[in-house]
């Protein structure tokens, strides 16, 4: 190779070299390769050599502008990542500032509710509703508690002045039972019906809140036998806990509107509140067939239909199934602690979700 | 109902475990609320015998025993301060390390002045057995020294107490425990019989019963040269195990027979009654010192025992002081009544007088059970105070309480979910003490017993008024038939046990469940997740509220407030949730949180009438933005939750009527009214009225909202949408500013522009409302974007216009306005 050609070369990669940023590179490339470039300038001039002189020559040439060209791309390749590389570390930012997170939450009431309603909604019952203030025969009468029944004082119930209109004696329901009975008066069996609802009774201490929320639940059909109901209300507490083969123990008990009347229990451990032992046992929902004077007061037959009731407090299981201390706090809408046990509204319960 | 493991063992012959009669009572709905064993506590404690007791050297009051309690504690140094404590006195001694229960301390060993102690003699009190404490307790001279004093007082018994169903006023007594635990296995029920006490004179008491709708039935006799004092050990014992005071023996008697038998009885001391007879009539009005010291007026409502002084007692409640038995007692007369269970419970009700006689009486106690149980009293009486008896002098009758019940065998599987042998039934029903009557393949029939208060009884209905009336009528008469057996069928498997009947899942009414929820309900919960997503955190408040707090939001009528409310501050049914969020919102600030947004869903209650109400409240300010700007809440925030949560629901939120009609606890020109036509109401919003904020005490004004749950519409079911033809074509926006006087409402503005064009136009949107020196005094400028979009082909620049033209003269007609 000439000596020129070798001084040309050696220019070229040295300028390169030093080229900090893509124009500086730019100003090499042109002056290496671009119209002006000595090297295209040698090359224009081949046409005025001998054919073989021009071969020979021509060969050099081009293997000169291929390196040189090759030389030029790598460092592109090289500036482009160093620039990108500036960029970033420009357009960096301190990614641990805050942003407000919505955190607007359901009740946890609400929730409990909810996942009531999906699993027994998965067992065909629909949800039916009832007032807060309702009469004494509503309350009492209808479910086979009579003036004189000792449930009746045991209540604690809320009075109001008598309505105006029919003088019966208005209450705040003590019980969500109410529904049954409005319900029987209202549908044909056979009914599968769940009332989830506030409930009121003269109370108040650690363990007692004047207003509280039960959850009622009604079968009537044809056939229904407390073996329906021990299932029914196995397979709802299993699913509600999510604890498979939670222990659950069946008492004989006694209610007015209920005979056989049962009260059932869960396995837990008192100490540590665990649910699923069976070191103690925790009274958790009353039930029963329900009681043929109920039925017929309502107008249902009861040598035709049998059915089946049950009553559980809300507020217990809510406290019990997300470790929930005290009662009193549910309606004291304390900022606190509505953040820490309330719910997305985003992850409703739905039984394809899972509660 | 209390009762102690020995007492049970009275009546049942057995060898279970206190676990298994537990685990037994649980199962056959006799509740164990309770078991305590009184030994436990006892059990560091041991007879002992003072060998010699010396003055303390250094104090006058103090002396210095020597103590001999058995095995290991053969000279116990022991400092005591009792006047009682000499030399030869049998006592009960506590070792170093023992829990004294009535001072609730440990013993510790130590120097008391200077002298070593390493015990206590304990009186009554320290142990915690009663009152006494002149004194260290003194034992008789026959005690076995080193004895554990538990055992030595029988106090090593368990005590289990039961809770009683309102039905079974039969199992408040001991026998009829026994006899529930011997039908499920636990032992046999051993034999209880009676002899006859001959009568030895006329009675010197005569009944005249004038309240046979009350007291149904009643025996007595007179008993006389009665000697009444202390009740023997074990009496007192037995009695003082379930809780009750030793009085003396003659009412010993009685509250032994109360619990034993479930058979309450009652002693007059005849020397302190009037005259020689005691007359049962209505209360009139008379006071009447009873027995526990207290003064009742009698009314009507009661059944009195009366002599020719007065009130001598409340029949089947409680007696009184004036002719109650003590000491002197020498000559009684013995009552044995059976009073009906309504009239007790109304009677003592009204005095709020609890009783165990009472407790018994309400619930209904054996029908049959008075002459056997007057003779067996007697006859303890006699055995215990001596004396001779009368003859019995009685009133009214037995009552007819004899009823049939059947059962057919396969309904304890069709109805009871479990089939059980025959055999078994029969042995289960007889050893409750049903006989059986009358047996076929399919069925049996038995008498109820007369304690069984509780099985096949008389028809009680409450039919609703408004059934129809042969319908009402065939109902009725299915009653008693599936009630008696419903009856006996809950006896056989609460017998068996609860347990054993296999758990059916309920069969699925449909393969694929319908929903759950209807509409209304189903837009309960969006709206709990609409606002829930703002930002807001769901609130449960009480339905009621302080009255006078309430009437600030609404009418507070007479007939929506509590006549026994709990507490003032709840006494009046609230007329919308956010007298509740307002008073939460005020408390979560006084904590110290500036910033709080709250909703409930719950209800209202107005005029009769309740309504289901979102609402809810801001306060301060909105969450900080990262630019550190955080604005305070603004009714256009409330604005947004109102809408937001009505879109959500279905609502058609374009064409909703916009009005400033608010009730009064809203700003009356900073708050709005949403309704779908003019009469149907569906929202509240804007700032709380300024007096009210002063009122409540609010440093600023919160914003409030309440959407009416309750009036929304049903959407149209099952409509498709509207088919959507997606156009090709880039949409034209323009923007216009108009100069409107103040008051015109932008909604009016928008509207217009809205209205102006109906094919092309697809949005108005506001960007800017500006007031000030730039536009005419009482004026502002408005400025909206327009959004045109092309549905065929490109919209020409005079087409264009031409839409423009028509938008700007819409909006200058509608609001006197013109284009900036």
């Amino acid at each position: 190779m000439d000596n020129d050609l070798e001084i040309l070369k050696q220019e070229t990669l040295s300028a390169l070299d030093k080229a900090q940023d893509l124009r500086e590179w730019d100003a090499v490339r042109v002056a290496a390769l671009g119209k002006s470039a000595p090297l295209t300038q040698k090359l224009k001039e081949l046409g005025k050599l001998a054919p073989d002189e021009r071969k020979e020559r021509g060969a050099i040439l081009n293997n000169l502008r291929q390196e040189l060209t090759a030389a030029i791309e790598t460092k592109k390749l090289i500036l482009e990542e160093v620039a990108l590389q500036k960029k970033l570390s420009a357009e960096a930012v301190d990614i641990s500032l805050p942003v407000s997170i919505q955190n607007g939450l359901i009740h946890p009431l609400s929730r409990t509710i909810e996942e009531i309603t999906a699993i027994f909604g998965a067992m065909g019952f629909t949800v039916a509703e009832g007032p807060n203030i309702d009469s004494d025969w509503y309350n009492f009468s209808a479910l086979n508690i009579s003036e004189y029944h000792p449930a009746r004082a045991d209540h604690d119930t809320f009075y109001l002045p008598s309505d105006p209109l029919n003088h019966q004696q208005r209450l705040l329901r003590t019980q969500t039972s109410t529904v049954q009975i409005r319900t029987l008066l209202k549908e044909e069996p056979p009914i599968r019906i769940i009332a989830p609802g506030r409930t009121y009774r003269a109370d108040h201490d650690a363990t007692h809140s004047p207003m509280f929320h039960q959850c009622e639940g009604m079968v009537v059909d044809k056939g229904i036998t407390l073996g329906h109901l021990k299932g029914c209300l196995v397979d709802f507490l299993r699913a509600f806990f999510g604890i498979p083969h939670l222990p659950i123990r069946f008492r004989s008990s006694y209610f007015p509107f209920t005979e056989p009347s049962i009260e059932i229990d869960i396995g837990w451990n008192r100490k540590t509140g665990e649910l699923g032992g069976k070191s103690d046992w925790l009274e958790i929902l009353g039930s029963g067939m329900m009681h043929a004077r109920v039925l017929a007061n309502c107008g249902v037959d009861p040598k035709e239909w049998q059915a089946f009731a049950f009553g559980v407090g809300l507020e217990r299981l809510t406290m019990l199934k997300y470790g929930i201390a005290d009662l009193r706090a549910f309606f004291e809408s304390d900022v606190r602690w509505l953040r820490h046990y309330g719910f997305s509204p985003l992850k409703p319960a739905s039984m394809h979700e899972g509660l | 109902m209390k009762f102690s493991l020995s007492w049970l063992k009275d009546h049942l012959e057995t060898e279970a475990s206190l676990e298994t009669i537990c685990e037994t009572l649980n199962k056959i709905g006799l509740e164990v609320e309770s078991v305590e064993d009184p030994g436990k506590l006892l059990a560091p404690f041991r007879t002992a015998r003072i060998i010699s007791a010396i003055k303390h050297p250094n104090a006058d009051k103090l002396r210095l025993c020597q103590v001999y309690a058995g095995k290991g504690f053969e000279n116990v140094q022991v400092v005591c301060g009792a006047p009682n404590a000499r030399e030869g006195l049998i006592g009960v001694f506590a070792p170093i390390g023992s829990y004294i229960p009535g001072s609730d301390i440990t013993l510790k060993a130590g120097k008391i002045r200077g002298e070593e102690s390493n015990g206590m003699m304990c009186s009554i009190r320290e142990l915690k057995l009663g009152d006494e404490h002149d004194g260290i307790i003194e034992l008789p001279n026959d005690t076995p020294i080193g004895m554990p004093y538990a055992e030595y007082i029988n106090l090593q018994d368990p005590i289990i107490e039961i809770a009683i169903t309102p039905n079974r006023g039969d199992a408040l007594s001991i026998r009829n425990i026994a006899r529930d635990l011997a039908a499920a296995g636990i032992g046999q029920l051993k034999l209880w019989k009676t002899a006859k006490v001959a009568g030895q004179f006329a009675s010197t008491i005569q009944i005249n019963n004038q309240y046979p709708g009350s007291c149904q039935w009643i025996l007595g006799r007179t008993i006389r040269n009665v000697k009444n004092g202390p009740s023997p050990e074990w009496l007192q014992n037995k009695l003082r195990a379930v809780g009750l005071r030793p009085i003396s023996v003659l009412v010993d008697i009685t509250n032994y027979f109360t619990y034993d038998l479930g058979r309450p009885l009652h002693v007059f001391d005849v020397k302190k009654l009037t005259g020689s007879v005691l007359t049962i009539c209505p209360g009139r009005g008379e006071t009447f010192k009873a027995l526990d010291g207290k003064d009742y007026k009698v009314t009507s409502q009661d059944c009195v025992f009366v002599d020719q002084s007065g009130v001598q007692s409340i029949g089947g409640i409680m007696g009184g002081e004036n002719s109650s038995v003590d000491e002197n007692t020498t000559e009684i007369f013995l009552e044995c009544a059976l009073f009906d269970s309504n009239h007790i419970a109304l009677s003592g009700r009204q005095h709020g007088l609890i009783s165990d006689a009472r407790q018994r009486f309400e619930r209904g106690i054996d029908q049959a059970f008075l002459p056997d149980a007057i003779e067996s009293a007697t006859q303890m009486i006699l055995d215990l105070c001596g004396g001779e008896a009368s003859e019995v002098v009685s009133a009214g009758s037995e009552p007819q309480w004899q009823r049939d019940a059947t059962l057919h065998y396969k309904r304890l599987e069709s109805f009871g979910g479990k089939s059980v042998p025959k055999d078994q039934v029969k042995t289960i029903l007889s050893s409750l003490g049903f006989v059986i009557k009358n047996e076929t393949p399919e069925s049996l029939t038995v008498a109820v017993p007369s304690w069984r208060n509780d099985i096949a009884m008389p028809l009680y209905m409450a039919q609703f008024s408004g059934l129809k009336e042969d319908i009402a009528e065939k109902v009725k008469k299915s009653v008693p038939e599936i009630e008696a057996e419903a009856d006996l069928i809950e006896e056989v498997l609460r017998i068996i046990g609860l347990d054993h009947v296999p758990e059916v899942s309920l069969p699925p009414l449909k393969a694929v469940p319908e929903a759950a929820l209807d509409t209304q309900q189903k837009r309960q919960l969006l709206a709990r997740r609409v606002l829930a997503s703002r930002n807001m955190l769901e609130t449960v408040g009480f339905s009621f509220v302080d009255h006078e707090i309430a009437a600030r939001m609404g009418e507070v009528p007479e007939t929506l407030r509590l006549l026994n409310p709990i507490s003032s501050d709840m006494d009046q049914l609230r007329p919308t949730p956010l007298v509740s969020l307002l008073q939460a919102a005020l408390k979560n600030i006084s904590r110290g949180w500036n910033d709080v947004a709250l909703f409930e869903v719950g209800p209202a209650f107005n005029n009769n009438k309740e309504n289901l109400i979102a609402a809810g409240i801001r306060y301060g300010d909105m969450p900080r933005q990262l630019d550190g700007k955080a604005h305070q809440v603004t009714l256009w925030d409330v604005k947004a939750d109102v809408l937001n949560l009505l879109n959500s629901v279905d609502v058609p939120v374009a064409s909703l009527q916009l009005t400033s009609d608010t009730p009064i606890h809203y700003h009356p020109g900073r708050s709005g009214r949403l309704s779908l036509g003019p009469k149907n109401i569906l929202a509240y919003f804007g700032e709380l009225h300024p007096s009210l904020v002063k009122q409540f005490g609010f440093d600023q004004a919160p914003m409030i909202f309440e959407v009416f749950l309750d009036n929304l519409i049903e959407p149209k079911k099952g409509q498709k949408k509207k088919h959507l033809v997606l156009s090709p074509f880039q949409p034209v926006k323009r923007d216009f500013a108009f100069v409107v006087k103040s008051n015109i409402a932008v909604e009016t503005l928008l509207k217009a522009a809205q209205q102006a064009e109906r094919q092309l136009l697809t949005n108005v949107e506001l960007f800017d409302i500006y007031e000030g020196d730039k536009v005419p005094e009482g004026c502002k400028s408005v400025a909206i974007q327009i959004t045109l979009q092309p549905q065929e082909r490109s919209l020409k620049d005079e087409e264009i216009e031409a839409i423009s033209q028509k938008i700007i003269q819409e909006v200058c007609q509608k609001t006197g306005g013109k284009l900036r």
